[in-house]
């Protein structure tokens, strides 16, 4: 296994590019506002992080697909592809390799808000328990975000239409569960699809580990998510090669 | 060693690669030539796994490409058109990064990548960010990523295309200093190149192999093979040496005098079909051994003074046009 190896190469162009600073710096503003002015963190008076958490869908939508558009697009744009499917690496190894360092680079992002739980601590008497397990839920829903991500990177040259290629079927994957996509549907699919359409919802899932109630199944959601993506994104590369 | 049988490629309804069969043997240097278009390129990008095929079989070294592709490519040395890499790494880091991917790690990577370095001088940028470096600096990453792990196939894609004259003298001298138990395949459409650094030459038109030969074979069938060129003299102002000698008639290279030289050669010279003329230079073809011998007897005998003869080789270019004309239609 060569995952190692790639996964390397990806996260020092991650920082050898600005693209990591100008992320972190801008994910780090935007959950600070989202927590204390959208969220009302002091009025609410609570010990807990729900003001943040409950952003993040909406935080990852526009900001994922910005990590995510290069991985397979630029790859493509540059020629690199050619050279890097012709090393002796498995398909497995790369796009995991590629994944697994977006996803780390995500995470640490994320681990960088830790001075709120430092905050909401010396304030008062938080569930820990339950902060940890929004932090891994929230980690595993970027993680879905960026297989989307990635899978659509693979499909274009384009790293503009890969970024909107992603905001917009992560959009549906975050609304599948509104009034507003299933009225659509209501009547046109049986009621089964409908429910099945519901329950792929990112926000349904998410809202749960948001609030504190953490379940295996919520979290087996997004870890398959993930994994039927990164396989697409295998069968996508396979078909556009050629072209 | 490499074979190769019945390959094809379809793109929808374009076939980029009708029906390539060849088989090589270590110590082979294939130059494959052929128009823009004609599969060269795609033919390179499944031997080295990067496409599948529409039909046929590739195997590299005993590995077939399809079903042991890791085990082939770990074979081959490849530069992709263009040469492209990360260009956002420095050549160090980038060759590492191969070296790793190769197999190699701690002193063994470094020996590595030291020695590609070494061959294709990079000592200079190691630690500037590729990007930033001259069109040959970046071939020469490329090529070192591709020589890295010493490989038995080298791939090489147009290597010297973009290089200034010195920069292919160097990547020629690079290829023919490999060692004799190598293959090495490279597409080009520079025709010097083939004779530079080939043993082998393959003709490709339309997607498939329409020679497959020697660069002198290749040569020999030019209409110029064994041709004579002859540069008449040019004194165009009359030369005091000549007027003291009045039995010798001045003769100026104007066109006259081309002309006059063009019409003798083909009504006195013995096996001589065709003259053409550039300046004052004249073509000789004929289908006679002793050509040379025609040519010079009937230039003495008619007094015509000439500075300098040679026999052509033939002309790549020519054959090249004949062999692959109607492809652009």
């Amino acid at each position: 296994m060569k995952v190692g190896i790639v996964l390397k190469r990806e996260l020092q162009s991650y920082f050898s590019t600005s693209i990591a600073y100008v992320f972190v710096l801008i994910f780090l503003i935007l959950s600070g506002v989202f927590t204390f002015y959208l969220g009302g963190f002091f009025e609410r008076e609570q010990a807990d992080l729900s003001p943040f958490f409950t952003f993040h869908p909406w935080l990852y939508l526009f900001l994922i697909p910005a990590i995510s558009m290069r991985t397979w697009s630029e790859e493509r744009k540059s020629g690199s592809i050619e050279l890097l499917l012709t090393l002796p690496l498995s398909r497995t190894d790369i796009i995991l390799g590629k994944f697994l360092a977006a996803w780390l680079f995500a995470g640490s992002a994320l681990a960088l808000t830790f001075p709120l739980w430092i905050t909401v601590n010396y304030l008062g008497d938080p569930d820990n328990g339950v902060i940890v397990a929004s932090y891994i839920g929230s980690w595993l829903m970027a993680g879905a975000f960026l297989a989307i991500g990635t899978c659509m990177s693979a499909v274009t040259k384009s790293q503009v239409i890969a970024f909107v290629l992603s905001g917009t079927v992560s959009l549906l994957f975050v609304m599948a569960g509104f009034p507003l996509v299933l009225n659509v549907l209501k009547g046109a699919v049986p009621v089964l699809i409908l429910d099945i359409i519901a329950s792929m919802s990112f926000l349904e899932h998410f809202s749960a580990v948001a609030r504190g109630v953490v379940s295996l199944q919520d979290f087996l959601y997004f870890v398959a998510v993930i994994a039927a993506l990164l396989m697409a994104t295998s069968v996508v590369l396979d078909m556009k090669k050629g072209a | 060693m490499i074979k190769v049988s019945h390959l094809r490629k379809e793109y929808g309804d374009l076939v980029a690669v009708d029906d390539v069969s060849f088989e090589l043997a270590p110590g082979e240097i294939l130059g494959f030539l052929g128009p823009n278009g004609a599969g060269k390129s795609t033919t390179m990008k499944m031997l080295t796994g990067f496409l599948g095929t529409t039909d046929g079989e590739v195997s590299v070294w005993g590995c077939d490409v399809a079903t042991d592709r890791i085990a082939a490519q770990s074979h081959i040395g490849y530069l992709p058109e263009g040469a492209p890499c990360y260009e956002e790494m420095t050549p160090r880091s980038f060759l590492r990064f191969i070296g790793e991917t190769r197999g190699y790690s701690g002193k063994a990577l470094k020996s590595a990548v030291d020695e590609a370095v070494r061959v294709l001088s990079l000592e200079r940028v190691m630690d500037q960010k590729i990007e930033t470096l001259s069109k040959g600096f970046k071939r020469r990453v490329g090529l070192a990523q591709a020589i890295l792990h010493d490989p038995d196939v080298l791939v090489l894609d147009e290597p010297t295309d973009g290089l200034d004259p010195n920069q292919k003298h160097q990547v020629r001298e690079m290829i023919k200093g490999l060692s004799k138990e190598k293959i090495v395949i490279i597409s080009t459409h520079i025709l010097e190149e083939v004779s530079a650094v080939c043993n082998r030459v393959m003709v490709l038109s339309a997607g498939n192999v329409v020679v497959d030969t020697t660069p002198a074979e290749l040569q020999a069938r030019s209409r110029y093979h064994g041709a004579v060129t002859v540069v008449l003299k040019e004194d165009d102002a009359p030369d005091p040496d000549q007027q003291a000698l009045p039995d010798m008639p001045a003769e100026s290279a104007g066109p006259d005098k081309t002309q006059r030289a063009r019409q003798i050669l083909l009504e006195q010279g013995r096996g001589v079909t065709a003259v053409e003329v550039n300046q004052n230079r004249l073509t000789v073809i004929g289908d006679t051994e002793g050509l040379t011998a025609a040519v010079t007897n009937c230039l003495a005998a008619n007094k015509i003074a000439f500075e300098g003869l040679m026999v052509e080789q033939g002309r790549l270019d020519d054959v090249f046009r004949d062999l692959t004309a109607g492809d652009s239609q």
